[in-house]
Order: structure tokens, then sequence, then C-alpha cells
């Protein structure tokens, strides 16, 4: 798990606005969990390196990394991963990365889902691999803080799996039908959509640095306990 | 604006060529303030030369990555203790 294994592009497809799915084939590549994440390592004809961190967007399949990239403007990876990468591009890759940010099946129990932008991402591992499940009746819900709707990332999938709850929130522009004007996440977003504390829900905040902070102390506010919440942030200005 | 931080998550990659388990599931203690959590949780600031883990209470430095072609290299000038998750006291191998 610690070593770079040599990893081939072999898929690529649109997902929102600005990003897509980007399908490796990583031989060697075993065991992953829902929520871990790799390291992926792009090395320049020059020899010069960059190296970031990716989630995991689909877990299960050994030797196969699904990753899905959000674009961020004038960055020095995400801009090729998502306009330039093509099937047989050749990268690093290392992990499966992470023991804390995790769900496994036999977990149990209630799962309250909160994420910012492509901090989805790992959220959608961990509810495709609850439906994957056939032995898990924990009920997931998931409060999703996009941009606008072509921003939301596996949408029409994330509406109809089996066991979840899904809201979106919008903070630019929300669809023609929607009755809460665009804006950030509140306390009110948070009592009308996520569980109840006394559900006792495990939960799951992933996002920009920004956004995991200011939708984590939302949830303490609403009476979460603290230390049933679990943060992942990925960076940000 | 520099960039903000990250938290312990990123540091699993960086520090896996070191423990045989996942580092990120070690609780810490920290020597200025005493807050104790798991290293998940902890500030990290990315710089080119490395990582810097820092306290998420008092903002102390806990912990310096450094990921040279030689070798990995930590230094930890914060951590009072880093005590292994569940089960870390057997031999062999370690958690799943
Ligand atoms: C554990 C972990 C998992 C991650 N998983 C994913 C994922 O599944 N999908 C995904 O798209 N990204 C994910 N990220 C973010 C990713 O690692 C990169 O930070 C992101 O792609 C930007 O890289 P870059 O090289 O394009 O930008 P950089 O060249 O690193 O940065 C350019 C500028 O953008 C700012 N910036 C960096 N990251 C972000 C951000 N996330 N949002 C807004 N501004 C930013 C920087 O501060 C800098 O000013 C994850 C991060 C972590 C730590
Ligand atoms: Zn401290």
């Amino acid at each position: 798990m610690s070593s770079w294994h040599a990893a081939q592009v072999v898929r690529t497809e649109p997902l929102a606005a600005s990003a897509r799915v980007l399908t490796l084939a990583v031989p060697g590549f075993a065991g992953a969990l829902a929520g871990q994440h790799v390291d992926v390592r792009l090395t320049a004809p020059d020899g010069y390196q960059a190296v970031r961190s990716y989630s995991l967007a689909r877990v299960g399949r050994d030797e196969v990394v699904e990753l899905a990239v959000d674009e961020v403007r004038g960055g020095e990876v995400s801009p090729y991963l998502v306009h330039e990468a093509r099937p047989g591009d050749r990268m690093e890759v290392r992990g499966p990365l992470g023991g804390y940010f995790v769900w496994r099946p036999h977990d149990g129990g209630a799962v309250q889902l909160v994420a910012g932008g492509s901090g989805i991402v790992p959220l959608a591992a961990m509810a495709r691999a609850r439906a994957a499940a056939p032995t898990s009746d924990a009920p997931f819900r998931l409060l999703a803080a996009v941009r606008t709707p072509a921003d939301a990332f596996f949408a029409k999938e994330l509406d109809s799996t089996e066991g979840l709850t899904t809201t979106w929130l919008y903070s630019r522009e929300a669809p023609p039908a929607s009755t809460r004007p665009p804006g950030r996440l509140t306390l009110d977003d948070v009592t009308a959509h996520a569980f109840a504390p006394d559900v006792g829900a495990r939960v799951y905040v992933c996002g920009p640095t920004g956004f995991v902070e200011a939708a984590a102390a939302l949830l303490v506010d609403a009476g979460h306990d603290a230390a049933r919440i679990r943060t992942e942030r990925f960076g940000g200005v | 604006m520099d960039p903000a931080p990250l938290d312990g998550n990123s540091l699993a990659g960086p520090l896996a060529g070191l423990f045989a388990t996942d580092v990120t599931l070690v609780t810490g203690r920290c020597a200025h303030c005493g807050d104790v959590s798991v290293l998940a949780a902890c500030v990290v600031y990315r710089h080119p030369m490395g990582a810097v883990a820092r306290c998420r209470a008092c903002t102390a430095v806990l912990l310096v990555v450094v990921e040279h072609p030689a070798g990995t290299r930590v230094g930890m000038p914060g951590l009072a203790w880093w005590q292994g998750p569940a089960g870390s006291t057997r031999t062999g191998a370690v958690g799943d």
C-alpha cells in the first residue's frame, strides 16, 4: 500500500460543468474501502513531479481506480486531469489510503453525509458501497452543496440510490422549481434535511476546507455530537 | 491569500512507507496544550519541502513530514506521545 503503482488512464467521461470521471487501470491496487483516497503523481518530461490526493469514487473492484475530478482554475494538476488526460496516458498511484474517513458495510446505524462541491466524491463511494452491500439496511442521508445544478456530480444516480435520501443545496443558482434561495449552507438547512441529533447518525463531512469547517460547526450547533462527526478537508483558498 | 490547510487524512500517503498500520488513526497528545486527537484531525499545511501538521487546538507544530528520494523523514517536535489504534499491540498483521 505504501509504494507507487504504475497507472494508465483507460476511460474518461464528462461528469459536470467542470468535472470528469477518470478510470485508471492500476495493477496491484486492491482492497479499497469507501471513503479512502489515493495520491496521484504526475511526472513531466523534464522530471518535474506533482502529487495530489483524489478520493475513490467507487470501491469494490481491485486493480481499477475511479476518480472524479473537478477543475480548480489555474491549478497545476486538475486542469490536466479534467481537460487533457486521455486513454493511454500514464501516471502513478499510491494507495488505497486513510483509515479514518471510511465507511464499512458492517458499521451499521444511520449515516449522514454532508458534501461541498467535489467533497461528494468519497461520500458517493460510501452510498454506492451501501447499495452494493445486500446486508446493509443502514439509512443514509446526503446533504450536497453545489454552486449550480450543472455542478452536481452523479445527480441522477444519487437521487435514485436505494436507501439514500439526497438533498441538493445550491449556492449560486437554483433550479426554477426550487423554493430555497441560492446561498450557503445554513442551520435551517441542517435542521430541515439532516437526521435529527437523537438518531445518533455517524456523520461524514467533506469538501473545501472552508465548507467543512462551517458545516461541522453548524452540525454541532444543531445538536450533533462532535465526537460522531468525521471530516476531510480538500483545501482551497 | 494563503492556501487553506488540509487535515491529517492527507498524511496517509506520505507516512504509508514508514508504518505497518494506517497512521491517521493513531492518537497523539500535544506536548504544548495537552489536546488529544487522532492524527486525521490535525491541521496540515503542505509546503514544497514537505507537510507540517499542527495541533487543532493550539496550532503548535506536532509533526513534520519530508519525503526525500532517500527516504521519508518525520520530525515530531510537538507530540508528548503517540498511541496506536486498538489492536496495535498484537505482533504481526495489524488491523485490516
Ligand atoms: C484527501 C483529499 C482528497 C481529495 N479528493 C478530491 C476529489 O475526489 N476530487 C477533486 O476534484 N479534488 C480532490 N481533492 C483536491 C485535490 O487534491 C487538489 O487539491 C485539486 O485538484 C487542486 O489541485 P491543482 O493542482 O489543480 O491546484 P493547485 O495548483 O494545487 O492549486 C491552485 C490554487 O487553487 C487552490 N486550491 C487547491 N485545492 C483547491 C480546492 N479543492 N478547491 C478550491 N481551491 C483549491 C490552491 O490553494 C491554489 O491557490 C482532494 C484533496 C485531498 C486532500
Ligand atoms: Zn496543542
